[in-house]
């Protein structure tokens, strides 16, 4: 079945979102969720590593292929994801030390977030061409930063109401999750 | 009870309760929610992340003398990458409906954030064996947090256990139980709980000591 690109963009960003459908990228998602300053910039960051890695996986995976070596796919899409960590890390410590701190260990955590391999090996099962890969990464890093900000908004809020004391903590962050997740099911269908 | 096999029961019963992967350090999220939707599932996805564990703690405890400090996380995350491979080749040979059912899953064990964790904190620094027991338990100790949440899933989701049919025909599924927010909700319930027990132990702790002060 061939998808047009906006399809991809559209499932991928609401229908099947990264985080509240396909559960992906949760530890970000719990982890930096607290406060919206930080969240944005977490998913701007990630979306910015999806899309490299997705780039690069793109390429790699050509010529595994050619040369038969698709058994060091896994290898390999994760040694490119942690070398473009890196580098996003050195640019942020570089133009922004105040966001570096803030983020702090998740920073270089991005690298063991499912999301970004998640990108890689879903657009290789799926043989998506180069725009499509693109799009899926894109949509998908915008997706996670939707759900980061959606999460982080609430989150919020509610640090001003009265809540049990037994829910505190990551109980009400996982109730809180399931009902975003339920409302993010009113979209499916959507991309086609 | 001799003080090594005490020590060792305690390695290995730290990780299957006391720093439980899914219920106390509320690692692994990602697998833990995306594959329970039955009890097969759960439990042949704890196998196999089980089995990456024990295999890369050894590997990594065996080469933690020639390991530079630097270049560390990348050396640990190549030998996952390729014990995940062995599996994936493994799982898809065994059995190619729960190789659909898994999905990407199984590859995406690579970046199971237990792994990595146990990688650093313990097996960096221990010998093969204790950073292997170490690694079984807490291997152990995802298994059951994952049959925990499966299990429960597919009761309400499906009204089945490991596909045995539970209830008459009568039976109207829970159907959001197998669905995305059902794993949210399930896990939420199940902390909830624990941080009940937790609260009632702590309380009567407390019960008793009032109690022992007025007698005295």
């Amino acid at each position: 079945m061939h998808e047009s690109a906006f399809q991809i963009f559209v499932n991928a960003l609401l229908a099947n979102n990264f985080v509240l459908a396909m559960f992906l990228g949760l530890c970000p998602f719990l982890g930096v969720s607290g406060k919206l300053d930080t969240a944005f910039p977490m998913g701007v960051a990630t979306t910015f590593v999806m899309l490299v890695a997705s780039l690069c996986a793109y390429g790699l995976n050509l010529l595994l292929s050619a040369f038969h070596l698709e058994f060091l796919r896994l290898i390999s899409y994760i040694v490119i994801i942690a070398s473009s960590v890196q580098l996003v890390e050195m640019v942020l410590k570089k133009y922004s030390p105040k966001l570096f701190r803030a983020l702090g260990i998740y920073l270089p955590l991005i690298t063991t977030n499912c999301a970004v391999l998640g990108v890689a090996l879903f657009q290789t099962a799926r043989e998506y061409d180069f725009v499509q890969s693109v799009t899926f990464s894109v949509g998908g890093g915008a997706g996670f930063t939707l759900a980061l900000v959606l999460m982080a908004s609430v989150r919020e809020r509610l640090q001003l109401s009265n809540v049990p004391d037994l829910a505190q903590g990551t109980a009400l962050s996982l109730m809180l999750a399931g009902i975003l997740s339920l409302s993010f099911m009113g979209f499916a269908g959507l991309g086609g | 009870m001799n003080p090594t096999t005490a020590t060792t029961w305690d390695e290995f019963m730290e990780g299957v309760w006391r720093q439980n992967p899914v219920f106390v350090m509320v690692l692994g999220m990602c697998p833990t929610l995306a594959v329970t939707v039955s009890g097969v599932n759960a439990l042949s996805m704890g196998v196999a992340t089980t089995f990456v564990l024990v295999c890369s703690c050894a590997l990594v405890s065996l080469m933690r003398h020639f390991t530079p400090k630097e270049v560390r996380i990348a050396v640990y995350i190549v030998i996952i990458a390729t014990f995940v491979t062995v599996v994936d080749y493994a799982i898809q040979a065994i059995s190619l409906t729960l190789y659909d059912a898994l999905g990407a899953f199984i590859q995406l064990i690579v970046v199971n954030c237990i792994i990595l964790g146990r990688a650093e904190a313990h097996a960096s620094k221990n010998s093969p064996l204790p950073a292997m027991i170490n690694a079984a338990g807490m291997g152990i100790g995802f298994t059951i947090g994952l049959l925990a949440l499966g299990v429960v899933r597919e009761i309400l989701g499906a009204g089945t256990l490991f596909g045995l049919a539970l209830f008459g025909a009568g039976f109207q599924p829970w159907v959001i139980m197998v669905l995305p927010p059902g794993g949210f909700f399930v896990l939420g319930a199940w902390l909830l709980f624990f941080s009940w027990l937790e609260r009632r132990k702590l309380r009567k702790q407390t019960d008793k000591l009032a109690e022992a002060a007025q007698n005295a």
